[in-house]
């Protein structure tokens, strides 16, 4: 049977520069085979497509939408080890094995993600310093490499790929199945909440919940300044023994594109006052399932429209410890100064380098905000990218989607190394996406 | 008493849907697919996402018989999702595609179920859910071979509804309209396209409810009764 491939255009989460490529959507592990001899022009794999920026777009080439290759294979409850395929997706981990005793032991800020692509991106939870980034707990995974061959890839076996791949964004290849480790756990936790009055007393908060608190977030309110900059929301969490299996929360819709006057500063720094001003002045514990805290923003289905047509970027960096504050403060006064209608902003710590060769922790702080694709935007958006560079720190390709090749070049130190394991593994370069032609990821070897 | 499911063309994605639906609630499972690496794929996914006991195999051998055994101290129940929807230029370029249209939409099914329903007869109060078509409504000159076939199951299945009726079984015909599927995957000219886990939750809605023949989703009804009431000597002229 033949591949059908379906003509679509595709953006990221942001919905910024939307490009044209052709789609196949394999539905059985044969026909991804397929997928791949089918063409002779490059190709990138695309789970949910819950990435930010460009990662899993590729305009005038294809395409393999890997969502329907989702199914559960093995599980090993002495061990926690679960083998499934890469477009299993978190709200199915949870569904299937919270009843069981384990959650995923990382989870990203969207329980709609795919685990490829938490691998693809080694994502991060709130839970870094504790438990690391998802690629730390994988054991292997098949791969469909450029030559038209599947390898299993473990940090014993082709490690060169195994290191290249964590983080790698999907150039290596497609991850058809993987192996990692759940955690034991349940379907509450018990959340600790306490509003932060400045910058300061944050960062002095974190440093106090490091050492302990398995899950801790702060969010910021991105538009205050002066004496109030840097104040917000902090939340730490544990793992509570609940009775019962968190319900599934309904989703609301967002059934149109707001219009662009719909943000301003002025409704959204009222939206952050409120979020502040309901934070307990103390601090104060409370039972929350786990979807709730662990994806707030779940409950709002397609939120992305609440930015309008025209979509917007988020911004992440992570800052080694060193620098942190003082390149956070700095982050935060272009923020402020600039005016833009951004949400919260979330501040939270990492505890170390991922096992990827691009892999985005390094021990530190990361600051992610959204800002609206305005007047404006990509002037504010070079300007934090500076500040996190000359602060020794590195942009989130799962976020970017306009970084320049030479801030991708300073922050990731291995990305040499990276490229030489593409030249090995993929010298036609059958593996390509919108966002590794605009980092002109490979282009810098002769 | 337990239900035990027989999922026939399980690699398509609405039983996939389906059967993942009726895995969380407790049923036993015996899935037959053409694919037999992907069909165990779909077992180890059941059994992971709730089934007690999850068996794949062939279309090959005795469907049947393998089912009678499978299904033992259990309330027998079928779900027939196979099918294919060859473009109507390819069958009229090769007679080899008419008839294996003919034979995977209506002749296959029509043998299978006829034998399946004295198993489901010997143990009264399971289903068959059998999907057919809205293309089976009318004839239409994109389409026609593929839907005079799916007419003939839901002729089959009316049939057999009156048996059930007698004999204990409930016959459910459900006509899908454009669903995310690989069939209609990259085909122009969809609209309403629903997702295939809501056709599996309308399936077993209809099942509870002890219906008989539903659309999903619903809306269809609405417009194939309007397809339907076109008078002839206007819909043959009709591209559609």
């Amino acid at each position: 049977m033949s591949v059908r491939w379906k003509n679509s255009t595709l953006a990221g989460w942001g919905r910024f520069a939307a490009t044209h490529a052709r789609v196949a959507r394999p539905e059985r592990q044969s026909e991804l085979d397929r997928v791949l001899s089918d063409t002779s022009a490059s190709l990138i794999a695309r789970g949910a497509g819950k990435a930010y920026g460009d990662a899993a777009q590729n305009g005038a080439a294809n395409v393999a939408n890997m969502q329907r290759l989702d199914r559960l294979l093995a599980f090993d409850a002495a061990t926690g080890v679960l083998e499934c395929e890469a477009g299993v997706t978190f709200r199915t981990l949870l569904d299937a094995f919270v009843p069981k005793g384990f959650v995923p032991p990382v989870s990203p800020g969207t329980a709609f993600a795919t685990v490829g692509g938490a691998l693809a991106a080694d994502v991060h939870g709130k839970n870094h310093d504790r438990h690391g980034s998802f690629g730390d707990h994988v054991l292997w995974f098949d791969l469909l490499c450029a030559d038209g061959q599947t390898r299993r890839v473990s940090p014993d076996s082709h490690s060169d790929l195994f290191a290249a791949t964590i983080g790698g964004m999907g150039l290596t290849g497609i991850v058809r199945r993987l192996a990692f480790r759940l955690l034991p756990g349940t379907g509450h936790v018990r959340v600790e909440t306490q509003r932060i009055a400045d910058l300061d007393a944050f960062f002095a908060a974190f440093e106090a919940a490091r050492a302990n608190a398995t899950f801790s977030v702060g969010w910021i309110d991105a538009l205050a300044r002066g004496a109030k900059l840097g104040r917000g929301v902090f939340e730490t969490a544990e793992f509570a023994p609940a009775a019962s299996v968190a319900p599934v929360a309904k989703t609301l819709p967002i059934p149109l594109d707001l219009p662009p006057f719909a943000l301003s500063r002025l409704s959204v720094g009222a939206f952050n006052e409120f979020y502040w001003r309901r934070a307990p002045a103390q601090k104060r514990a409370s039972s929350r399932p786990l979807d709730a805290f662990f994806y707030p923003l779940d409950r709002l289905a397609d939120w992305n429209r609440l930015y309008g047509k025209r979509g917007f970027f988020q911004f992440q960096s992570v800052v080694p410890d060193a620098t942190a504050f003082a390149a956070t403060r700095k982050m935060l006064e272009a923020v402020s100064a600039a005016g833009t209608a951004s949400f919260l902003a979330v501040l939270k710590t990492l505890g170390g380098p991922g096992r990827g060769l691009l892999s985005f922790p390094l021990r530190g702080v990361t600051l992610a905000l959204d800002v609206p694709n305005a007047p404006g935007a990509t002037a504010l958006m070079a300007e934090l990218e500076r500040l996190a560079l000359e602060a020794g720190g590195r942009i989130y390709l799962a976020k970017d989607a306009l970084q320049a090749p030479a801030s991708l070049r300073a922050g990731y130190p291995h990305l040499a190394a990276f490229e030489e394991t593409l030249l090995r593994w993929d010298p036609q370069r059958r593996f390509a996406s919108d966002l590794s032609r605009r980092l002109r990821i490979g282009e810098a070897t002769p | 008493m337990k239900s035990a499911w027989l999922i026939l063309g399980a690699s398509s994605a609405i039983a996939r849907a389906f059967a993942r639906r009726v895995a969380a609630s407790g049923a036993d499972i015996l899935l037959v697919a053409r694919d037999g690496e992907d069909a165990n794929t779909l077992a180890a996914d059941f059994v992971l996402r709730g089934s007690p006991s999850c068996k794949a195999i062939g279309f090959d051998g005795d469907v049947a018989a393998a089912f009678r055994d499978f299904a033992q101290g259990a309330v027998p129940n079928v779900f027939l999702a196979f099918g294919s929807m060859p473009a109507q230029s390819e069958i009229d370029a090769d007679p080899a595609a008419l008839a294996q249209t003919l034979d995977v939409n209506f002749a296959s099914p029509v043998a299978l179920l006829h034998r399946l329903m004295p198993v489901l007869e010997a143990a009264p109060g399971g289903a068959i859910v059998a999907l057919g078509s809205v293309a089976g409504d009318r004839g239409r000159l994109k389409n026609y071979v593929y839907g005079a076939a799916k007419a003939g199951l839901h002729a089959y299945l009316q049939g057999l509804r009156a048996r059930g009726v007698r004999s204990g079984v409930q016959v459910v015909t459900v006509k899908p309209g454009f669903v995310d599927t690989a069939m209609t995957w990259g085909l122009p000219g969809m609209f309403l396209v629903a997702a295939p886990d809501a056709i599996a939750a309308s399936c077993l809605a209809a099942v509870a409810k002890k219906r008989d023949t539903i659309y999903a989703p619903f809306f269809w009804w609405g417009i194939m009764t309007i397809i339907r009431h076109i008078p002839e000597r206007i819909f043959k002229k009709l591209n559609i």
